[in-house]
């Protein structure tokens, strides 16, 4: 049989996380593999960067060390579809695309769609990546209903559990959700699933300034329509497009498109979702931000970010996708989070090019519950050994 | 309520500590917000659930996010445990006091809003009122989500503590997901914010591991809500079936249709006779089983969506269909369900109500089983539940005055927690774990599992102080700090727990 340890080989330029190459690679292929390769390195004293698809390895900070890479692209296998449940247990190396796949032959879907192609689901949930879906399904925090993982120690832990309604216990996928692998290393995870709706319709409305978004996601809000998700695809003191999404049975999304076109005041009809929906804005010379505030604020955090950033936009959320040139970022970032903070607003440095990632503050302030995080952190990896440094407050 | 021949009565602890304690509480907060008087404290030993008693030893009525902060920073220096409740409608003993500690009231923090409507949220103090949000929300054609059966008087501190649920939980998600942010003040005293007014924030989920920790966290002193807008039609259909399994099979090929009800209730012969009894809901007569099934949504998809429920019931052999014409039908198709629990008072002396969850899939032969277990004890199960999220409420009925009965009924009650455990489900899905389900907690998780949540604990409340005893099987020690063990604990030494 082969263990762990026959996977190992030493780490190279490929195997980067935010610029750092690891000592060395392995690749497990079950959960209880994992605990063996975690406690041998807890008893060698070596930190660990749990990594998937490796669509996000230059996202967040950069570790401040990487003894060990592990990759956990062999845990691989769908364990349980009921689909009467509207339930499936996956590996957290199984890539979203190939679950929504396999699910799909159902007629069902996991309400995630995050651009980056390859995604594993450990990764989805380290990063609590998201897409404009989220409108509708809500994140990983909404659809994660229990969760295998691997202390820092080599310790298995569950909890929730294969039921969507369940209280027992305290919600450890939670915490792990956006955790940056920090705390250990989800190993399997759990999800909620919705049908797959029949029919779909997309309105799409141009706009010369995307500041007007705010206020039509506003209204959008504040009516009776459904739309799956409200996409603002433009440029920050520019021109846009909001791309409306309804999903539903035909009769419902052609007499919602109707209706939005008449609330938004103009706007086409389609079938078909534009090819950039959904995609984060931007390229590798840019630093891409996610921009989190009150809903309602989207028109002002607009005219906060820098003319001709591109932005993307999950309108009616309160999250902001923008790209700001490299070169800008620096002095960018601190009036951008002033102007973000009545709106209880923050920016994150999603991914940052090679050349300014190490300069950047990556999360900004975190508020008066950064010592709490702390306490968390230090309970489940009191030598700091997990992805050191890639999260707040140097966790 | 039921009650039980061994109720778990205990004295106050009258000790040196709590009444210098209470001294302090009375100079911190005001003499005539802080009980010590045997027969005012004795207003508070229990919760929903009645058949655990405890009279705390002081009782404090917070009128402010200070009073909190004041009870609970003077609690951590004495090293006292204090208990928060709110409305204490809570069914699993969650708000059980201690005999030996502070019992925090906040049912007077009742601060609502103003409503946000571009934002669609609310920010509110702990002892509101569930329907008190949805009543101020509705002006703006939105509403509070989460209804849970008692929404007419269970407050939303308490909602947050046992991450609520109720029927439309189903389309709408729980207390977790319409809670955005929590000002909490933490076992020490400290006050964080939790979350927030936007969606995501840097940093842990500290707030999604807060709420539906049963007051072991901590106590939240102001939380902002996430309102829903109202529904453009809502169209509700009572279904009357001779047979569970068709009811059953009513909810799979609905869901198998694709389409998410707002709501999906059943209940059963036994359950169907009390709630007619109590309120006369009008039930289909001679019905096995009933499904209440409601649907939400833009018009033109509920009205067809509605069509293909009806005809799916037809096919699974409903003897009735009856489709509410107006708001009223509605709410009357309502009352029988939600009286469901105090209606079973009427067809019996006692009664325990249970919670668990199973896979949907498995309703018919998770009932069957149970009806087995019951017949062998000679017990009547009642069973109310949320059907489309498998979230069962058996109500095991018994009579006091019969020798041994109620013991009978309580391993009943545990052992139907098992078989939905064995079934691949949950021994809670809205109650909470409090005090009466601590002990099954090693049935559903490891010990490594029960650690681990443990090391959350640790970090929010090191000294154990915030509603111990509650939730988990065994009490557990935090190490001062992680990796350093000190001397030998007091509690260890005695053999009462293990240093963790």
């Amino acid at each position: 049989m082969t263990t762990a340890t026959d996977t190992r080989r030493p780490g190279g330029a490929d195997d980067a996380v935010g610029g750092v190459v690891p000592g060395e690679v392995v690749r497990p292929a079950s959960t209880e593999q994992v605990a063996e390769v975690l406690r041998a390195a807890a008893a060698a004293g070596h930190t660990v960067v749990p990594v998937g698809g490796r669509t996000k390895t230059t996202w967040a900070a950069p570790p401040t060390s990487a003894d060990l890479l592990l990759d956990l692209t062999g845990l691989d296998r769908i364990v349980e579809h009921v689909a009467g449940d509207l339930t499936v247990v996956a590996e957290a190396g199984v890539r979203l695309a190939d679950l929504q796949a396999s699910v799909g032959q159902a007629g069902q879907l996991l309400g995630l769609d995050p651009p980056e192609q390859g995604a594993t689901l450990g990764g989805v949930v380290s990063a609590n990546a998201s897409g404009p879906r989220r409108l509708r399904y809500g994140t990983t925090r909404d659809l994660l209903i229990g969760i295998t993982v691997v202390l820092a120690d080599g310790t298995v832990a569950h909890a929730g559990g294969k039921v969507v309604k369940n209280v027992a216990g305290y919600d450890l996928g939670k915490l792990f959700t956006g955790a940056h692998g920090t705390l250990g290393v989800a190993t399997s995870t759990t999800w909620r699933l919705h049908p797959v709706p029949p029919a779909r319709r997309v309105v799409t409305l141009d706009l010369p300034d995307v500041a007007a978004a705010g206020s039509l996601a506003i209204a959008l809000g504040r009516s009776t329509l459904t739309p799956t998700a409200v996409e603002l695809i433009g440029t920050a003191g520019g021109a846009g497009r909001l791309v409306v999404l309804f999903e539903s049975i035909a009769e419902s999304v052609s007499d919602q498109a109707r209706s939005a076109v008449a609330l938004l005041g103009g706007g086409t009809e389609s079938a078909d979702l534009p090819a950039d929906f959904g995609a984060r804005p931007g390229g590798a010379d840019d630093v891409l931000l996610r921009l989190a505030f009150a809903p309602a604020a989207l028109s002002s955090v607009l005219g906060a970010l820098p003319a001709g950033a591109a932005v993307a936009a999950h309108a009616g959320t309160g999250v902001c996708h923008a790209a700001v040139p490299a070169g800008e970022v620096a002095a960018v970032l601190p009036a951008l989070r002033s102007a973000l903070a009545p709106h209880d607003g923050t920016a994150v440095v999603l991914r940052a090019p090679d050349a300014v990632r190490d300069r950047l503050d990556h999360w900004g302030p975190v508020g008066d519950a950064l010592d709490l995080m702390r306490r968390v952190k230090d309970r489940f990896d009191p030598e700091r050994r997990m992805s050191p440094g890639r999260f707040v407050g140097g966790l | 309520m039921t009650t039980l021949a061994e109720n778990a009565t205990a004295e106050p602890a009258t000790s040196e500590r709590t009444a210098a304690l209470a001294e302090r509480l009375r100079a911190a907060v005001g003499t005539e917000r802080v009980l010590t008087d045997r027969t005012q404290v004795r207003t508070y030993e229990c919760d929903g659930l009645a058949n655990f008693k405890v009279t705390p030893a002081i009782v404090v009525l917070a009128e402010s996010r200070q009073h909190v902060v004041d009870t609970v920073r003077l609690c951590s220096e004495a090293g006292v445990p204090f208990v928060a409740r709110g409305s204490g409608t809570g069914l699993s003993g969650g708000a059980l006091p201690r005999a030996d500690g502070v019992l925090l009231v906040l049912s007077r923090l009742r601060s609502l809003g103003p409503v946000d409507p571009d934002n669609r949220q609310v920010t509110v103090e702990p002892g509101v009122i569930n329907l008190w949000v949805t009543r101020d929300a509705a002006p703006h054609d939105l509403a509070y989500a989460p209804d849970p059966s008692s929404q007419l008087v269970c407050s939303i501190g308490g909602n947050v503590a046992e991450n609520a649920g109720g029927a439309h939980c189903l389309k709408y998600g729980f207390t977790v997901n319409h809670v955005l942010g929590a000002e909490v003040v933490l076992p020490d005293g400290e006050v964080v914010h939790l979350g927030g007014r936007a969606p995501e924030h840097p940093g842990y989920d500290l707030l999604g591991a807060f709420i539906g920790s049963e007051g072991t966290l901590g106590v939240a002193t102001e939380l902002t809500l996430r309102l829903v807008r109202v529904p453009e039609e809502v169209q509700t259909m009572l279904v009357g079936y001779r047979s569970v399994e068709d009811a059953a099979g009513t909810v799979s090929d609905i869901i198998g249709a694709g389409i998410l009800p707002a709501a999906v209730e059943m209940m059963d012969a036994l359950a169907i006779e009390a709630a007619e009894a109590a309120v006369s809901c009008g039930y289909p007569e001679g019905a096995v089983a009933v499904l209440v099934i409601e649907l939400d949504g833009p018009r033109v998809e509920v009205e067809a969506q509605f069509k293909q429920v009806e005809e799916i019931a037809q096919r699974r052999n409903a003897f009735e269909v009856r489709i509410a014409a107006d708001a009223e039908e509605r709410a009357l198709m309502w009352k029988g369900r939600k009286s469901a629990f105090a209606a079973v008072g009427r067809i019996s002396p006692s009664y325990f109500v249970q919670d668990g969850v199973i896979p949907r899939t498995k309703l018919p032969e998770v009932l069957a089983e149970m009806k087995r277990m019951a017949d062998a004890k000679g017990l009547r199960v009642a069973n109310v539940f949320h059907a489309g999220d498998g979230n069962l409420h058996p109500l095991v009925l018994f009579d006091d005055a019969v020798e041994g009965q109620a013991h009978e009924a309580e391993e009943l009650a545990g052992d139907i927690l098992e078989l939905c455990i064995t079934s691949g489900g949950s021994i809670t899905g809205e109650h909470g774990v409090g005090q009466e389900k601590r002990m099954k907690m090693g049935k559903q998780f490891t010990p490594e599992d029960l650690d681990t949540m443990q090391l959350v604990r640790c970090a929010f409340d090191p000294d154990g102080i915030a509603n111990p005893g509650k939730v988990f099987p065994t009490p557990r020690l935090c190490g001062e700090r992680p990796g350093v063990r000190k001397g030998e604990h007091p509690v260890q030494a005695a053999g009462l727990g293990e240093v963790f």
